[in-house]
């Protein structure tokens, strides 16, 4: 028996091995059918392996919302707001590598009739210096704010609902064009990344292959951190931050550490999706992608980083397919799968994985054992 | 009840709390409270609903912050002023009235999150966590608490008394100077009250006080070394739990006759 505990205590569930195993073969596979076996049978089009590395930064930002919501009892409907600072970030480096390199004078230069960039975008020529800065600023955005709302314990509903706001007001800022973001209109025209064409083949399945490894170190990276002592630590916070505090911890850094590990994981999430999709305007810090991301999670299953990432993966391929047919009615089909989520399966979607049938014939050994 | 008679009781004062006043708005809690809680005993504190029996651990804790006064650990550490985590790192321990474990951490975890090896830093207890006097500590604990068997479920599956004990558990951990359990055997049945009362019975021990609020004047008066009778937020008896019953005033504004 205690052999087993010990086995159980240290091993990755079922579901995890699962994710991990797939992930695993979608790092080997998405470089090679898209790459040399581009043309063969099981070839994989451009435009697959593209919805492929959008499904895996959308996953990684599932993942970071879970790491903090699931775990940490800290809901996020504000999460929009670190991966479209990502996304602005890495359209920013384009943008000025473009500039500078390619000699392509970016389109709000252009509508603001400016000769020089604003001050902010200095150094963004530089790749080293714009990774730099996804890392820093929506970490140094996530401690500020997570410093200031933990600190005076807003909890819950009240820091979910500031959260909220929190980017909205982002959003009101980048729809303005005198901030340098490009306003209404964002960021586009994007001609090259590390000196490769942006379009061209080899960068798109390049992209999807990094979203993909990004995925995957992110998913075992945060499984280990969430078994070792931090884990419990963060569990216990969500089971009953009183009492932990009551124990002799101060909960703040705890919360604080993973609340700006979810920020910056959501960052890298976003400068992963830009250059994939070509874009970024404010709509990214509408109120409803942030909302999306707290369903995508609520439907795999929160508390399982394994459901974060198929509760993503799922939504938003069926997102794909659906809407490229009956766009209009993809509204209507989410929230219709949130009633039945929501009433039926309280754990999303991990109440109906084969883990039940698995679960009960483990306790049943158990029981035997006891 | 002065001061000064309670001073002729043996053992080192481990909690005294002077002239401590406690208003929310309108509201007096407690006008002017000073008590002692002496290590080796235990000291029941009981008290209509209220009484501020639970505002005077909340102060103790530091929950909430009085309009005056002082509550002072082992003659010296002034707790008002410090912060929930500071106070438990001095000392104290306190069981919530509701049980409060961490449910989906297993019983094991429960406890070895409970200890802080290294008080000044999260980081470096983090780092610390497979240090062997944390195991060692843990098997104590859960052969004292009877919770051995359970040690790998998972503490949300435990039935109502066995969280008690958990939770209890976790306080012994640290071993903790002055240990205050609020209502311990509320909504207990009575195996489990039995089973409870032997367990604070040992937890009696010279280099700690333990102080019990409670309802079940039954319970007080099996455990209980000394009594204190709170009526809104002043002491009117202190003594042993035979002689509360008997006294005039206690019976008028706590029994109801």
């Amino acid at each position: 028996m205690a052999s087993d505990t010990f086995a159980e205590r240290h091993r990755l569930p079922l579901l995890s091995r699962i994710v991990v195993a797939t992930l695993i073969a979608l790092v080997v596979a998405v470089p090679l059918l898209g790459g040399p076996l581009a043309g063969s049978a099981a070839g994989l089009s451009p435009y697959m392996a593209n919805i492929i590395g959008q499904i895996a930064t959308f996953a990684l930002l599932a993942l970071a919302l879970d790491l903090v919501w699931g775990y940490g009892g800290i809901l996020s409907l504000g999460h929009g707001l670190f991966f479209a600072a990502g996304g602005y970030l890495i359209a920013m480096h384009m943008l000025k590598a473009g500039y500078v390199f390619g000699g392509v004078t970016p389109d709000l230069m252009t509508f603001m009739g400016w000769s020089e960039l604003p001050v902010h975008w200095a150094f963004f020529e530089s790749f080293p210096y714009a990774l730099l800065m996804i890392v820093l600023v929506p970490g140094l955005l996530a401690f500020l704010y997570g410093y200031v709302s933990f600190r005076s314990r807003v909890s819950g509903v009240y820091f979910a609902i500031i959260t909220q706001a929190l980017t909205y007001v982002a959003m009101l800022m980048m729809f303005r064009n005198d901030t340098g973001f490009g306003g209404n209109n964002g960021m586009t025209g994007f001609t090259t990344l590390l000196g490769q064409d942006i379009g061209g083949h080899a960068m798109v399945v390049g992209l999807a292959s990094a979203s993909v490894l990004a995925l995957l170190v992110a998913f075992i990276g945060c499984s280990a951190l969430l078994r070792s002592p931090f884990g419990k630590l963060l569990v216990a916070i969500r089971d009953d931050e009183a009492r932990l505090r009551f124990l002799g911890y101060d909960t703040l850094w705890p919360k604080l550490a993973a609340w700006c590990l979810s920020g910056i994981l959501a960052a890298i999430a976003g400068a992963l999706y830009v250059p994939q999709v070509g874009i970024i305007n404010p709509r990214l810090l509408s109120p409803e992608l942030s909302i999306e991301i707290a369903v995508w999670v609520a439907l795999g299953g929160r508390g399982a980083l394994s459901g974060a990432v198929i509760g993503a993966a799922i939504i938003s391929a069926l997102k794909f397919w659906l809407t490229g047919f009956v766009p209009e009615a993809w509204p209507f089909i989410l929230a219709l799968v949130v009633l039945v989520v929501v009433t039926l399966l309280p754990n999303g979607l991990l109440d109906l994985k084969p883990q039940v049938l698995w679960r009960g014939r483990r306790s049943g050994k158990r029981g035997m054992i006891e | 009840m002065s001061a000064a008679e309670v001073q002729t009781a043996s053992g080192a004062q481990a909690i005294q709390i002077d002239g401590l006043r406690v208003v929310f708005g309108d509201f007096v809690a407690i006008p002017q409270l000073s008590f002692i809680a002496r290590y080796g005993e235990v000291h029941g504190v009981i008290g209509p609903n209220g009484a501020g029996k639970t505002t005077m651990l909340d102060v103790i804790t530091g929950k909430t912050r009085p309009q005056g006064g002082h509550v002072r650990l082992d003659n010296r550490i002034d707790l008002i002023g410090m912060d929930e985590p500071a106070i438990a790192l001095a000392g104290v321990g306190r069981k919530f009235q509701k049980p409060s474990v961490f449910e989906a951490l297993s019983v094991r975890d429960n406890l070895e999150t409970a200890l802080r090896l290294k008080p000044r830093s999260i980081l470096a207890e983090i780092r610390h966590w497979s240090d062997p006097r944390r195991a060692e500590r843990v098997t104590e604990v859960m052969d004292e608490i009877g919770l051995a068997r359970l040690a790998d479920k998972p503490a949300g599956i435990l039935a109502h008394g066995q969280k008690q004990w958990l939770e209890i558990g976790m306080l012994l951990m640290q071993r903790p100077k002055l240990l205050m359990l609020d209502e311990p055997v509320a909504g207990m049945t009575e195996e489990e009250t039995r089973h409870t009362a032997d367990l604070v019975r040992r937890l009696r021990s010279p280099d700690r006080a333990v102080l019990v609020i409670e309802h079940d004047m039954a319970f007080v008066e099996e455990i209980a070394d000394r009594v204190t009778v709170l009526h809104e937020g002043t002491p009117i008896f202190e003594g042993r739990m035979a002689d509360a019953r008997h006294n005039a005033q206690v019976r008028s504004v706590y029994l109801g006759r």
